[in-house]
């Protein structure tokens, strides 16, 4: 079965994007995977305070991230009949949507552009920009 | 807000005269207690010319014994480490949990701090230019220490219900000892090292580093805040306020953000210094080996500038001590071995790295120029040896310190709660009573005179090592157990690397 990879962040642009991918999965036969990555660095400084608490913040944001993200994406792609399986992770959100597409095998990657500003990109970079750079499977970018 | 603020200020100004006699008064009350608590902890042993203090003596067996028992670990297990602290080994499914390079940048952020500036400066003075071969063998066998430490934290360590963490020496002293059918021991020894790292929080994690920055601050401006130390000290606590009780971390982040770079832009520095006296290099490293076997000058000859290389180096890397193992115990890993590989780091760079370039700088400007700091000795040393080539430079060294002395309290601010917490369990009316203690002292640090309270902390640091180490003995077998097994697993292939393979 082909499998799609769909990055979703709960935003406008990760709507569209999952949109578009339920629209040729129908239409293509294929499964989707419904991709959440949390920023983080494992190169990251922090207080011995946080690094305490680190797992018990880890748990809340993946619980958190399954409630308002991933869980409403899903009923999407359910209501369109299609099968689906979701992964969330913690990472560079470009390198670890590369990497979930390289290790699951999948044939493409769906994402949504946010549309910042010139400005804005220059000083934050932007995931779709990346992505496009690093993966090794094709990626559709939506507007 | 303003308005109570302002008021604030007002009555603590009406206050001043009594904070003298207030000073005055905790030195009388302090001092007796300081110099027999002291003259305990730090009891001398004559041997020759020299003074050696029993506890120093006791830390260096230690670590002999566990660089033989583990079969030279500081040494093979290096590689291993950097290979843990980039990643290679980490699961990418347990990404977001607390890394290896993250435990190890926090435990190093905790002891990189005056004792890298201004206590070299100090060991070249009192021990010469030997005292810095003493100090980098002893930062070597430091990590020995360390590497038992940390490994036994992570094993022994509790998970609170709430899934936190708790671990440290108080942790698997009560533990360990009670798995070797001495229960009633393990406990008293417990509940003796969360006594003492929580007094010791309090002064050399505490006061000691507020003072220090004040006093700095206070050198570099000129004389600027002259009897005003109520107020640099009300703003740190503030600031330490701000963090440990207000969980306003970004301010925390941002110091611990700079102080790795605040520490490679001193060592950057050090470097250009060292080279700029290049042509003193060569004698300057000769007097170090030169100093190490003859201790020409020295009280008490090679022996002292021994003694005095192994005692700051203990008080600036902190292994045998145990502080570190509370830090590392947070990492959520299978394997408590990985942990203490990744620790036996901290000593190589705080010791033998960054206190090496500091003797360096000070060892390369006297050979240059004998006589460059004048009556100078400890921070204003260093930082004289600094100027002679870079004028401007003790202006942003006095902002490091100060950087580093805030990352060292808010690091001893946990290593304090965890040995009050272990005491009087984990309530968070408890854990905020002690923080507003931990701050009060952070003031009292910039306005009374030091001394006597200053070697009541330091005589508790040290007096827990000697429970620690004597638990590190009991658990070493077992530590030396994990290890085999370990290692044996990675050679055979049955632990992976996920990167770099």
């Amino acid at each position: 079965m082909v499998k799609y990879v769909v990055a979703v962040d709960g935003s406008d642009g990760s709507d569209r994007a999952l949109q578009k991918a339920i629209d040729l999965a129908a239409a293509g036969k294929a499964d989707l995977l419904l991709a959440h990555v949390i920023e983080w660095s494992a190169f990251s400084f922090h207080t011995p305070d946080e690094l305490a608490e680190r797992h018990k913040r880890r748990e809340e944001e993946l619980e958190r991230a399954r409630e308002s993200v991933l869980s409403p994406s899903g009923k999407k792609v359910k209501v369109a009949g299609i099968n689906y399986e979701t992964i969330v992770l913690h990472g560079h959100p470009a390198e670890t949507l590369a990497k979930i597409a390289k290790d699951e095998n999948a044939e493409n990657i769906f994402i949504g552009r946010k549309g910042q500003s010139k400005m804005g990109t220059l000083l934050f970079g932007s995931v779709a920009g990346s992505l496009i750079q690093i993966s090794p499977v094709s990626v559709t970018v939506v507007p | 807000m303003l308005r109570f603020i302002i008021a604030t200020f007002v009555v603590l100004l009406s206050l001043q005269p009594a904070f003298a006699g207030f000073d005055d008064s905790i030195n009388t009350l302090t001092a007796p207690i300081a110099s027999a608590i002291g003259a305990f902890v730090f009891f001398k042993i004559p041997i020759f010319d020299a003074q050696l203090p029993l506890v120093v003596l006791w830390l260096v067996i230690g670590a002999i014994f566990f660089t033989f028992k583990m079969g030279f670990v500081n040494i093979w297990g290096f590689k291993h480490a950097i290979e843990l602290v980039r990643g290679d080994y980490a699961n990418p499914k347990d990404s977001g949990e607390v890394s290896h390079f993250q435990a190890l940048a926090t435990a190093v952020s905790g002891t990189v701090g005056i004792g890298n500036i201004g206590g070299v400066a100090v060991a070249v003075t009192v021990g010469g230019p030997g005292a810095t071969f003493w100090l980098i063998m002893a930062g070597f066998l430091g990590m020995s220490t360390k590497f038992v430490e940390c490994t036994l934290g992570v094993k022994y360590r509790n998970e609170n219900p709430d899934g936190s963490v708790s671990g440290g020496p108080m942790y698997y002293l009560r533990k360990g000892f009670s798995d070797r059918g001495m229960e009633g021991f393990g406990k008293f020894m417990g509940t003796f090292y969360a006594i003492g790292i929580f007094i010791g929080a309090l002064g050399i994690g505490n006061m000691f580093q507020s003072n220090q920055a004040y006093v700095q601050l206070n050198n570099v401006t000129g004389g600027l805040f002259d009897g005003l130390g109520w107020l640099v000290g009300l703003v740190m606590a503030a600031v330490v306020f701000m963090v440990i009780i207000g969980g306003i971390k970004s301010i925390a982040r941002v110091t611990e953000k700079i102080v790795p770079f605040m520490a490679a832009f001193y060592c950057i520095f050090a470097i250009i210094v060292i080279l700029m006296n290049g042509s003193a290099i060569p004698q300057a490293i000769s007097n170090i080996f030169t100093g190490a076997f003859t201790g020409e000058g020295v009280a008490g000859g090679a022996l002292g500038a021994l003694i005095i290389g192994f005692q700051r180096a203990v008080f600036s890397n902190e292994a045998g001590i145990g502080s570190a193992s509370i830090a590392h115990a947070a990492v959520r890993t299978n394997e408590p071995i990985t942990e203490g590989m990744v620790s036996l780091l901290e000593p190589f760079i705080d010791t033998i790295v960054i206190c090496t370039i500091t003797a360096l700088v000070i060892g390369t400007a006297s050979v240059a120029n004998p006589g460059f700091a004048g009556d100078a000795t400890g921070i204003a040393m260093t930082s004289a040896a600094f100027e002679g080539q870079i004028s401007w430079f003790p202006i942003p060294l006095a902002f490091a310190g100060m950087l580093f002395a805030f990352s060292t309290m808010i690091s001893w601010s946990y290593y304090g709660l965890k040995g009050w917490t272990y005491l009087f369990g984990e309530a968070q009316i408890g854990q905020t009573i002690y923080k507003l203690i931990f701050c009060f002292f952070v003031m009292l640090g910039c306005i009374v005179q030091l001394g006597p309270i200053l070697d009541i902390s330091d005589a508790l640091v040290f007096l827990i090592c000697v429970p620690n180490i004597l638990g590190l003995y009991f658990l070493a077998p077992i530590v030396k157990r994990e290890l085999n097994d370990y290692m044996a697993r990675i050679n055979s292939g049955e632990i992976k690397k996920y990167k770099n393979v």
